[in-house]
């Protein structure tokens, strides 16, 4: 890890303005929990001059929740309090889920939501200095490579796949994020527009600016007869990545589906709506059956690569439980 | 193009002050006052202090006792622990916050502190495998892990043993599943995993019963 210069700001304001300088090409970057970069810089992937450490900015961790405005996230609120918080628990089921089944304990209590949005991919070529350096093209050494944990939809440009978890609940709850630039001006962007395919040789894997801060996170109030549930699957059951991880959100009339949202993360370079699955669902009841169905809807068009079909199979199973369990929750 | 000698608009650091306005203005304490206030506001406004990257200064509170260290901004609080404060107890496993084995409370709560960067932890209250005796008095879960032989080559045992207080502080009715869950993060490659799980239930039993440390 390079030594760096370390400054706490004081408020977003100021935080935007020393944001906007970087030195002899090494950025500034702005720190929250710290988690995804210091594994970044002690991996030698970034080289920071200057690290803006947000954790002294009032106001940013709060949780808030109002039936008519819905939840309300400051950007520094960690996993840890998500998955206990009961407004989180007893609204946004999939979302405190998808916090509780993030990452070790120990990371959860300094993590944020706001750092773990803008995660860069876990994906071991990325998080390989050599690969930064090496230059040449990313894909084919993925698609060549081993990609047993990569893309199985949309691999066609990128096959690496965004790490955080949270996101593919908020994106079911049609969450957004507030992004505030220089001069205070801020700007809503629904969680499904913020993240970008990954890319090794960009910045950032979000449509955040340089000078730009994720502030808040925001879900709009739930429908009644809202249900949701979350899983995610992985190689064991104690702390590891996702193969793949599964939100729905289901707005139930008796046990009619009235509306569906199912997505689907670590398997697209972004997180992914089964949107012809979801077309499925509505006007029907859930039952054995038509979860079998949505679940072939779902996985329909995959693309997989060399050493990942194996996800196809598991990604299907997963959306079929999770719609199951979304119903009866 | 000569490099420029041109320094006849230097910008001025402070307000500029003449012996005139020095004798004739306010007293030297008022002036004093003065330019303390402007300073004030110029760190307020304008750009903040900067640490770094050489070593800066930093207070923390260390198994109860605060200690003013050195250190530069890059340094993990397990680096400054086993380094330069002599917690030596506290393991460094992956350095990526993925073995736990550097597990510490950070008031109170367990923190990964090969992840932790060192200046995160000021003013805050860091307790170590070290703190967590009183006196000659092993914890109830230290001392369960030597009943229970929860431990082989010991290297995981340390953030183990704080997560698992950690747990039997918050929660004396701990479950097998909450104890699985707390040390989820651990990995011991003894496996030991069965031994930590009945020395945790076990010190929460006894936890329950006694006052506390028994």
């Amino acid at each position: 890890m390079q030594s760096f210069e370390w400054v706490d700001a004081e408020s977003v304001e100021q935080a935007v303005t020393l944001l906007g300088e970087s030195k002899d090409g090494r950025p500034v970057v702005a720190k929250a929990g710290g988690m995804d970069l210091l594994d970044l810089m002690k991996g030698g992937v970034l080289s920071p001059h200057r690290v803006v450490n947000l954790k002294g900015i009032k106001g940013l961790d709060g949780v808030r929740f109002d039936a008519r405005q819905g939840l309300e996230l400051g950007a520094l609120v960690t996993l840890s309090r998500i998955s206990r918080e009961p407004e989180v628990r007893n609204r946004f089921v999939a979302l405190s889920e998808a916090a509780e089944h993030a990452a070790t304990p120990q990371v959860r209590n300094a993590a944020t939501i706001g750092g773990n949005l803008l995660q860069r991919p876990r994906c071991w070529y990325f998080r390989n200095e050599h690969f930064h350096q090496a230059g040449g093209d990313d894909l084919a050494r993925v698609r060549d490579g081993q990609n047993q944990y990569h893309a199985i939809f949309d691999n066609q440009r990128t096959a690496m796949v965004h790490a955080s978890t949270p996101a593919t609940a908020l994106l079911a709850y049609g969450a957004s994020v507030e992004l505030v630039g220089p001069g205070g001006k801020t700007r809503t962007v629904p969680v499904s527009e913020l993240l970008l395919p990954p890319d090794m040789k960009r910045p950032r894997d979000t449509v955040l600016a340089p000078n730009e801060l994720l502030t808040r996170v925001r879900i709009p109030a739930p429908a009644a007869g809202t249900r949701a549930a979350y899983h995610k699957q992985g190689e064991r059951e104690s702390y590891d990545w996702p193969l793949c991880d599964v939100a729905v959100v289901l707005q139930l009339d008796g046990r009619v589906v009235r509306q569906a949202a199912i997505a689907m993360g670590w398997v697209a370079p972004t997180p992914r709506r089964a949107t012809e699955a979801e077309k499925l669902l509505v006007g029907r009841p859930v039952d054995e059956e038509l979860a079998r169905q949505v679940a072939k809807a779902a996985v329909a068009g995959a693309t997989p690569l060399s050493k990942n079909a194996y996800k196809v199979s598991i990604l299907e199973t997963v959306v079929r439980r999770t719609v199951l369990a979304a119903a009866k929750a | 193009m000569a490099p420029s000698d041109d320094d006849s608009d230097p910008k001025p650091l402070l307000p500029k002050l003449s012996r005139r306005a020095f004798f004739t203005g306010a007293g030297a304490s008022a002036l004093g006052a003065t330019l303390v206030q402007t300073a004030a506001e110029a760190a307020s406004t304008a750009a903040p202090a900067v640490h770094g990257p050489g070593p800066s200064t930093l207070t923390l509170t260390l198994n109860g006792r605060p200690v003013t260290v050195q250190a530069d901004p890059g340094t993990t609080l397990a680096e400054l622990l086993r380094n330069q404060l002599g917690m030596t107890g506290t393991k460094i496993g992956c350095d990526r916050g993925a073995c736990s084995a550097c597990t510490v409370w950070l008031d109170g709560e367990v923190a990964a502190s090969c992840m932790t960067l060192a200046f995160d932890a000021r003013g805050r209250k860091v307790t170590t495998i070290e703190g967590l005796a009183k006196g000659d008095e092993l914890h109830p879960v230290q001392r369960a892990f030597v009943e229970h032989d929860a431990m082989q080559c010991g290297f995981c045992t340390p953030g183990m043993v704080m997560s698992c207080a950690a747990l039997v502080e918050r929660n004396p009715k701990c479950t097998l599943d909450d104890v699985k869950q707390a040390v989820s993060g651990h990995l011991c490659r003894c496996g030991t995993y069965p031994n930590v799980f009945k020395a945790t239930l076990a010190a929460a039993r006894s936890n329950g019963k006694g006052k506390g440390r028994s």
